[in-house]
């Protein structure tokens, strides 16, 4: 497996506030890398960095090196709407938009110039397709994605991620909202997307991590304690902080 | 132990702690309050019933005198001088035509500011930009009647040297200036009432700024943003003064917005202001008018809190 995001001494700033300290980390590509430490971490934190998405908080800063594919996110020629599109992303909250299941799906596209209606339509089938959604909705296309129940909500949102033909995805805490099997299907869907995908998520749920993922990070205070195989931080973790924390000592 | 907690405490005297749980205030105030409230909230409603009431009776009175067919669709309204005429197209035009070159001025610069302020704006601006607004709002009319006879109107005769001292156009232009921070305010409130979770999910798909504010935040906030056009609209039929000032008083039916005319409020204020005997006919149709006006703008009003409602759910 190869590295495709590579980061490196990254800090973070929230005005006066060192959130990430001196984080480094090779995420591999086509697998699951989870984050997990107790709140306030700086977990979402590091992930908001991938799509850049803290460029919309205001007094944030950044030091350090996160290359994605080779290319330097933070250099001044990479347009950020084009690595967005790249680097989709899936909160914690479902947040469909109040329109239609089909135009939550064609949204990305469209804003990415797709107009032709046949080419929608195969985007839209196979993006619900990819994420297990499309057979309950099949019938309703034209329904308020509102009138989803949460756990499709959240997979229409998947949806809507892989509909712009993203290399990664980033998961914020997307199963914390939904019920046990909302959530066993949407653990499935990770499985299946890493084939093609991939994807990094953060999770409370230590269980979740060690289900899922194939690499897992500890965090502690805005610096990673532990990163290696999941199996190996789950069953012979190195750090003594990173075993109180599996073993439901604190966090 | 366990009769112990599933039975309720018993109040006597078994515990050695006292307490004293009696007011050591006065009740009276707390009676009183609510009335003096009570009193001030049926004033205002008694008010209102009065006003509504008089305009009923007097209007009534009137159509006892007018037909009403006469009233409604006479193309000529002239009931101060001979011929006497009735018919209340002209000044409803003339209203029209102000209403509807103030909505064209204000609905999208209202909008665009809205957008500004909600969508780009750094918070320090919003809170430099929101008072300066609010202020805007409460400079007395009069003030911009001025405006548009001094300054918009000689613009506009530069433009077009056949134009009227008096012109639909110039009052229209500055009554929409007069709303665009209500319509401003209004739509803002609306925009900042979507939630962050929306733009995040159009911002993560790769959306920029403008896209976001266009097909994500202003179709979430169309109730709000619909509601305040309609308020705009209705706030732009009832302006009185910059009409009375800057548009002159020839009720015409006209589509020529260079051209003097008169408005319904205007209208008002001219027979107000003049010898007009009382209980006289001429008189009667201050009443008549009024009460088209009333009856428009409060069904605008309903209008505006409907769409407002039936798009709530919307997020
Ligand atoms: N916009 C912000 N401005 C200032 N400080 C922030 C901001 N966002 C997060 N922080 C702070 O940065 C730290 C890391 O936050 P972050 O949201 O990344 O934590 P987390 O690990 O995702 O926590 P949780 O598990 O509760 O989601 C926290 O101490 C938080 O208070
Ligand atoms: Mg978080």
């Amino acid at each position: 497996m190869g590295t495709l995001i590579d980061i490196q001494s990254l800090n973070l700033y929230y005005g006066t506030f060192h959130a990430l300290k001196d984080v480094s980390m090779d995420i591999p590509e086509k697998a699951i890398t989870a984050f997990i430490g107790p709140s306030g971490c700086g977990k979402s934190t590091l992930l908001r960095t991938l799509n850049r998405m803290n460029d919309m908080i205001p007094g944030t800063r950044i030091e350090g090196q996160i290359a994605v594919g080779g290319t330097d996110i933070y250099s001044r020629e990479v347009d950020v709407e084009t690595l967005r599109k790249k680097v989709g992303m899936v909160f914690q909250q479902p947040n469909p938009f109040p329109k239609s299941i089909y135009d939550n799906v064609a949204y990305g596209p469209r804003l990415h110039g797709i107009r032709s209606k046949g080419k929608l339509d195969e985007i839209v089938e196979t993006s619900l397709r990819s994420a297990a959604l499309w057979g309950e909705v099949k019938d309703h296309l034209k329904r308020s994605a509102l009138s989803l129940s949460g756990g499709q909500q959240q997979r229409l949102c998947i949806a809507r991620a892989l509909a712009v033909n993203p290399d990664i995805l980033l998961m914020d805490e997307a199963t914390s909202a939904l019920d046990p099997i909302s959530t066993l299907k949407i653990e499935e869907l990770a499985q299946d997307l890493k084939d093609r995908y991939t994807i990094v998520m953060v999770t409370h749920n230590m269980h979740q991590a060690a289900r899922v993922s194939n690499q897992t990070v500890f965090f502690l205070n805005g610096e990673v304690v532990e990163y290696s195989d999941t199996e190996k931080l789950f069953s012979n973790p190195r750090d003594q902080r990173t075993e109180d924390y599996i073993s439901g000592r604190f966090g | 132990m366990r009769s112990e907690v599933t039975q309720p405490m018993k109040a006597s005297g078994k515990s050695p702690i006292k307490l004293d749980f009696r007011n050591e205030k006065s009740h009276l105030l707390d009676k009183i309050v609510p009335i003096l409230l009570f009193l001030c909230a049926a004033l205002s409603i008694l008010t209102t019933i009065g006003i509504v009431f008089t305009l009923i009776t007097e209007t009534f009175q009137f159509f006892q005198k007018v037909s009403i067919m006469d009233y409604l669709f006479g193309t000529k309204w002239s009931p101060l001088i001979d011929p006497k005429s009735f018919g209340v197209l002209p000044l409803l035009s003339g209203t029209f035509m102000i209403t509807i070159i103030a909505c064209i001025v204000a609905i999208p610069l209202g909008l665009a500011s809205a957008i500004y302020l909600s969508e780009y704006a750094h918070k320090r601006v919003r809170k430099i930009i929101k008072p300066i607004l609010e202020v805007l709002a409460g400079v007395p009319t009069i003030v911009y009647g001025y405006f548009a006879l001094s300054l918009i109107t000689p613009l506009i005769r530069g433009i077009f040297p056949d134009t009227g001292v008096f012109n639909a156009l110039s009052a229209g232009i500055v009554v929409g200036i007069m709303i665009i921070p209500m319509v401003c305010s209004l739509s803002e409130d609306a925009m900042s009432a979507v939630p962050r979770s929306l733009r995040d999910g159009a911002y993560a798909l790769g959306a920029t700024r403008f896209e976001v504010a266009l097909k994500i935040v202003v179709p979430a906030a169309l109730s709000g943003i619909v509601a305040s056009a309609v308020l705009a609209f209705s706030r732009a039929i009832g302006e009185t003064m910059i009409v009375t000032v800057a548009a002159g008083a020839t009720p015409k039916l006209t589509a020529d917005p260079l051209e003097s005319i008169q408005t319904m409020t205007a209208y008002i204020v001219q027979v107000s202001m003049g010898d007009t005997p009382h209980g006289s006919i001429e008189y009667g149709t201050i009443f008549a008018v009024g009460m088209t006006l009333f009856i428009i703008t409060f069904l605008l009003n309903i209008l505006a809190q409907y769409v407002a409602r039936r798009f709530r759910e919307e997020y």
